[in-house]
């Protein structure tokens, strides 16, 4: 018998960096949950939407795809495909004053918060690589990239964050 | 000698000196200098030598657009060419060096090129260099390039840091002066969301340079009001140091931020930033740029535009000493009596207009400038007029030939401007980039009260725009001048008058071109190179085309303008790539098992985005064959392990699921049974091999594939793309899972004791698959082989991906086993016969691959556009095996293959290899290629020709399953 030890996907945070902070995120168990035609999923979020869903959150990740993120996967047999997620994606939190500015580095997303208000999500790119994006609160944003470039991630975010934080 | 005013200069400290050097030679100054104001104050005129004839060259401008005052700018390893010294602010310990000369700068031995300026007319180099042709590469152009051009780049890689990055607003307002500040303060109050750009390090514009009253204030002082009420709302971002490059789609602009350009420790600060601004509206505020005018000798250290001399002795202190004015408008006479009337010693106002003659100062109605002396810097103005001509003694001289409005954005989107015969220059026309409008002096319009209402009547336009009101706003009182001119182009007096001093374009150069035919604008810049040096002919461009106008007695509207595109001024590469250079021009993808392997030794090759292990040296083992052997033998005798975690997942889910697999694969996977495994092959729409991978149905309507590593992307957006283009409606979804599961194969005669290691009993027949528990997580376990031997591959969240592959290593060793890389993973491959992207390069069809039996009698994305003629006819180039007849003789992929006797050429080619690879299983080189009618020739020997590496090898055709064809192994 053996005994496997799990391993979380980014090193070297948590990091702050002038007025931002950038630390490792559990999000607990990930599900996508992407609905059948015509089958309709209780709480099933709007683009941009995060919709609270028991313990959990709904997390619209795409193009008739959500992510349930911090519940366990429910059973939605013939109603919708769900996937376990939760070992796909690297998990970090981006905070602190200068989080927008850090973000506007590398994300050509809108940040202003009339266009990507506190409680949505988006999907985007950061740099070269492909995230989602919940913005819990107006310098707080959760990033999720995909697990195998944990380092890039960290490596983009703390490089624009020293290159912010030198400019304070 | 100090040539400073006592007590002006707006922009310079006089508590905090500073000092710094050029041409090695050091100069005491000021904070907040430019290079161009520091030398000036130095009494340093010469800064520069001529492009083409090395001619003495000073500062023409204080701005952005200066033609002639390019220097090489030395920091910390870094030497950056033609920087502008206007542009460039000093720091403590700058080293700024003069460039374009061969010896010291008074004294350029290149200047001999000015003799002989008779020859170096336009078009020289095509007329001279032509003959005999095989000389320009290797003697004409050397020579050309080491006397021509301008800075040196130091030929080392950049490694400091840029940034890039993006920026929103509602409005976005391109130029801090009367215009901009009235536009940005109208948005802002009506709570737009503003951005204010502006190149200077203080913003303010004109109202700097010339100090018009604004408000009963003066106008740096109004400025700073308005300053201080931007910089406190929360909707407004000034970006100072910040030049707006580019207008391009959808509201979209360019801008350069000069970030740690200007201090001596920039820290971690990057050089520059690079910023993306989207704007739902923009207005250009951008200002004029003053235009000399071509006289005989204009380009020597000392003549200056009145704009420039204005911004010097305002913003900086400097003391032009006595000035010679030579204008054609009534803004060179305002401007000279601003000078005048800050005790500046005016030597003469010099106009060709017939003007009462009733300034406090001398004054040449009906004159013009007809020459110039002073060998590196000026010490006289001839003057003609009625009564002959006059030699005037002047340490400067100040060109106003009238405003060119900075409309260059405007034309961005190849808009053309129109001829405004009221201020002699060219202004943009209404809608030239959508969503941009066009206000103050950019537009024509030039009296300080002119341009503040013009800024906020432009604003509240745009407010109309974006649903806002604009607030009720009093304008301030100031100057409301007008401004009269009349054209004076160019000084007809014999001698070299310059147009374009950065390039060394003369008229006389213009009326040459319009003389050989090239008499359009396009191609009288082209064969002049007026308006190609790095100013891109700001000061420039309008003269020269109004030469050439006369010249051709077109007219200037008719001749109209060359393409404006951007940047507006030059953008360092390094910028717009910030971030991309080494390990950030693409991200990593690391796989689980990546930070054991590379403890292992284990030499890391790129396969797409991915790391992958080539090989795993031992003790002894010094490069990769004899790894690479031992791994191969081990696989083939023990067991090897080898992390797949690389290859693409695809979870497909749906009652439609099977139905839509049918369609997408040639075979058919609706019939596997639950459990079961099959290998696919997927075309693309045009019909040839796209990817083939695996097809594992893990329940009813639950399906997982694989793809190979390098299109794992492009099958996951084939299918996005199948899916939603041909059958949305059907009952199947999509999701990639390959960075869920890590994934290891287990192959070899022992993998089942390996397996066992794990408490994983392995009971599955070839191609089953089935969950498993191993250590208490759940995974999953497929009994699939890409080496040939009984192969399994086990899978876990990824999370224990480390701690499996760690376990696996223990084990397959334990068993006389090893893991092994990417060269004994191709090895073991090609012994097999088993095809990668190598072979499914895009250009092969199923059955050049020998997978004609794949193609199920169904229909598939694909299989229609596989049938067409040229696919399927005979002699199409097929998979084969090869086999050197001589056994010790190495193959080589690339190379060419022919019949025995045949030459290497074209028309005689057979085919080509694909892969090759050192078998120790047979002890010979193997290769896999593409054989013109292949299948029928094997026992045939043909010749393997590599041109590239001059290798000719004998090699047998066989069929490409060299080992174990029966497959008996795998089977188990």
């Amino acid at each position: 018998m053996v005994d496997l030890i799990a391993d979380g996907a980014a090193r070297g945070l948590p990091v702050t960096l002038g007025r931002a902070s950038l630390v490792g995120f559990d999000p607990g168990p990930v599900t996508s949950i992407a609905p059948f035609p015509g089958r309709a999923v209780p709480g099933f979020p709007t683009p941009g939407q995060v919709v609270a869903q028991g313990a959990g959150r709904m997390v619209w990740a795409g193009r008739g795809m959500a992510f349930l993120i911090g519940a366990p996967a429910p059973d939605l047999q013939g109603q919708a495909a769900v996937t376990d997620q939760s070992d796909g994606w690297v998990w970090v939190t981006l905070s602190g004053a200068d989080a927008v500015a850090v973000l506007a580095r590398l994300v050509p997303l809108d940040l202003r918060p009339q266009a990507f208000p506190a409680g949505t999500t988006a999907r985007s790119t950061l740099g070269h690589l492909p995230v989602l994006l919940i913005r819990e609160a107006v310098d707080t944003f959760r990033i999720a990239a995909f697990r195998s470039m944990a380092g890039s991630l960290v490596h983009d975010l703390t490089g624009a964050m020293r290159a912010v934080a030198a400019r304070r | 000698m100090s040539f400073r005013i006592p007590g002006k200069g707006l922009m310079i400290d006089r508590t905090r000196p500073v000092q710094f050097s050029f041409d090695g030679k050091r100069f005491d100054v000021f904070q907040g200098d430019t290079l161009a104001s520091a030398l000036l104050a130095n009494g340093q005129r010469l800064m520069g030598r001529s492009f083409k004839y090395h001619r003495p060259r000073g500062v023409l401008t204080a701005g952005s657009e200066e033609p002639s005052a390019l220097v090489e700018i030395h920091e910390r390893g870094q030497q950056t060419p033609n920087v502008r010294a206007t542009v460039q602010e000093l720091y403590e310990g700058l080293e700024a060096r003069s460039q374009n000369r061969i010896g010291p700068l008074g004294f350029d031995l290149l200047a001999v090129n000015d003799l002989m300026a008779p020859f170096f007319s336009a078009g020289f180099y095509y007329k001279t260099f032509m003959w005999p042709r095989a000389f320009w590469e290797k003697i004409y152009e050397p020579a050309i390039r080491r006397a021509a051009g301008l800075g040196r780049l130091s030929g080392k890689h950049d490694e400091a840091v840029y940034e890039k990055a993006w920026a929103h607003c509602d409005l976005l307002v391109i130029g801090a002066g009367p215009a901009g500040w009235m536009a940005a303060l109208v948005a802002a109050r009506a709570g737009a969301d503003v951005i204010l750009a502006d190149e200077d390090r203080r913003m303010g514009g004109r109202l700097l340079a010339d100090l018009p009253e604004v408000g009963g204030q003066a106008g740096p002082d109004w400025a700073a009001g308005v300053v201080a009420e931007l910089a406190a709302l929360p909707n407004v971002r000034l970006m100072t140091r910040t030049t707006v490059t580019g207008a391009y789609d959808d509201g979209t602009f360019g801008a350069l931020e000069r970030v740690g350009l200007h201090v001596a420790d920039p820290g971690d600060l990057p050089r520059e930033c690079f910023w993306r601004i989207v704007a739902k509206r923009a207005i250009l505020c951008a200002g004029a740029l003053e235009r000399p005018i071509a006289h005989p000798d204009n380009d020597r250290p000392g003549v200056m535009l009145a704009s420039g001399v204005s911004a010097m002795v305002n913003k900086w202190g400097v003391d032009p000493g006595a000035v010679v004015v030579f204008s054609n408008n009534d803004s060179g006479l305002a401007a000279t009596r601003r000078l005048f009337a800050q005790g500046i010693r005016i030597a003469a106002y010099v106009d060709p207009r017939a003007i009462p003659v009733t300034e406090p100062f001398p004054v040449y109605a009906q004159a013009q400038v007809t020459g110039t002396r002073g060998r590196l810097g000026l010490r006289d103005v001839a003057v003609t007029h009625a009564g002959g001509t006059s030699l005037i003694e002047a340490r400067t001289l100040a060109l106003a030939g009238g405003w060119n409005p900075t409309l260059h954005l405007a034309c961005h989107r190849n808009g053309r401007p129109e001829w405004s015969e009221r201020i002699a220059a060219f202004v943009p026309r209404a809608g030239m980039v959508p969503g941009l409008s066009v206000a103050g002096a950019a537009r024509g319009v030039f009296s300080t009260a002119a341009c503040l209402a013009d800024g906020a009547a432009s604003a509240a336009e745009a407010l109309g725009d974006l649903g806002l009101n604009p607030p009720a706003l009093s304008l301030p009182q100031a100057e409301d001048a007008p401004y009269a001119i009349v054209p004076l182009w160019a000084v007809d007096a014999g001698g070299r008058a310059w147009l374009d001093f950065a390039n060394d374009v003369t008229t006389k150069d213009v009326k040459l071109a319009a003389q050989e035919g090239y008499s359009s604008v396009e191609h009288m810049k082209r064969y002049t190179t007026q308006g190609m040096a790095p100013d891109q002919g700001k000061s420039s461009n309008v003269a020269a085309l109004a030469v050439l106008a006369e010249a051709t007695g077109q007219g200037i509207p008719a001749t109209g303008t060359t393409t404006y595109r951007p940047p507006f001024t030059p953008v360092s590469i390094a910028a717009m790539g910030a971030g991309g250079r080494a390990e950030g021009f693409a991200p990593r993808r690391l796989m689980t098992s990546d930070a054991q392997t590379r403890a292992m030794g284990a030499p890391m090759i790129e396969a797409g985005l991915w790391y992958r292990p080539s090989y795993f040296p031992r003790a002894g083992e010094t490069d990769w064959r004899p790894a690479c052997d031992r791994e191969v033998r081990q696989v083939r005798e023990a067991v090897g392990v080898a992390d797949v975690s690389t290859l693409g997942k695809i979870d497909v889910q749906g009652a439609d699921a099977g139905r839509f697999l049918d369609f997408v694969y040639t075979n058919t996977m609706s019939t596997l049974p639950v459990g079961k495994v099959r290998y696919g092959l997927m075309l693309r729409e045009d019909g040839f091999v796209m990817d083939d991978g695996t097809c594992a149905r893990l329940g009813d309507t639950h399906y997982l594939i694989t793809t190979t590593t390098a299109a794992a992307g492009q099958v996951m957006r084939h299918l996005d793309f199948v899916h939603q283009a041909f059958c949305a409606g059907w009952d199947v979804r999509l999701i990639s899972v390959t960075e869920t599961w890590a994934q290891f194969a287990v192959a070899g005669p022992r993998a089942r004791d390996v397996l066992a290691g794990l408490g994983v009993q392995a009971a599955l027949p070839f191609m089953g698959c089935a969950p498993v528990q191993i250590g208490g997580v759940a995974g999953r376990l497929f009994r699939i082989s890409f080496s040939g031997e009984e192969g399994y591959e086990v899978a876990v969240p990824a999370r224990y991906g480390a701690s499996l592959f760690a376990e696996l290593v223990r084990l397959a060793e334990a068993h006389e086993g090893c893991a092994y890389g990417m060269e004994a993973l191709n090895v073991l491959r090609v012994e097999k016969g088993f095809i990668t992207h190598a072979e499914i390069h895009g250009r092969v069809t199923a059955d050049d691959v020998g997978l004609g039996g794949m193609v199920a009698r169904k229909d598939c994305i694909g299989k229609p556009a596989s049938q067409r003629p040229g696919l399927t006819e005979p002699g199409r180039e097929q998979l084969v095996g090869l086999m050197p007849v001589n056994q010790g003789e190495v193959l080589t992929a690339g190379a060419h293959l022919y019949n025995e006797r045949d030459a290497a050429t074209r028309e005689n080619n057979q085919g080509y290899v694909t892969s090759v690879a050192p078998s120790p299983t047979l002890d010979m080189w193997l290769g896999l290629g593409f054989l013109k009618n292949g299948r029928a020739r094997h026992g045939e020997v043909i010749r393997l020709d590599d041109g590239l590496r001059g290798r000719k090898v004998l090699v047998e055709v066989c069929h490409p399953v060299f080992f174990d064809p029966e497959g008996g192994r795998m089977r188990g």
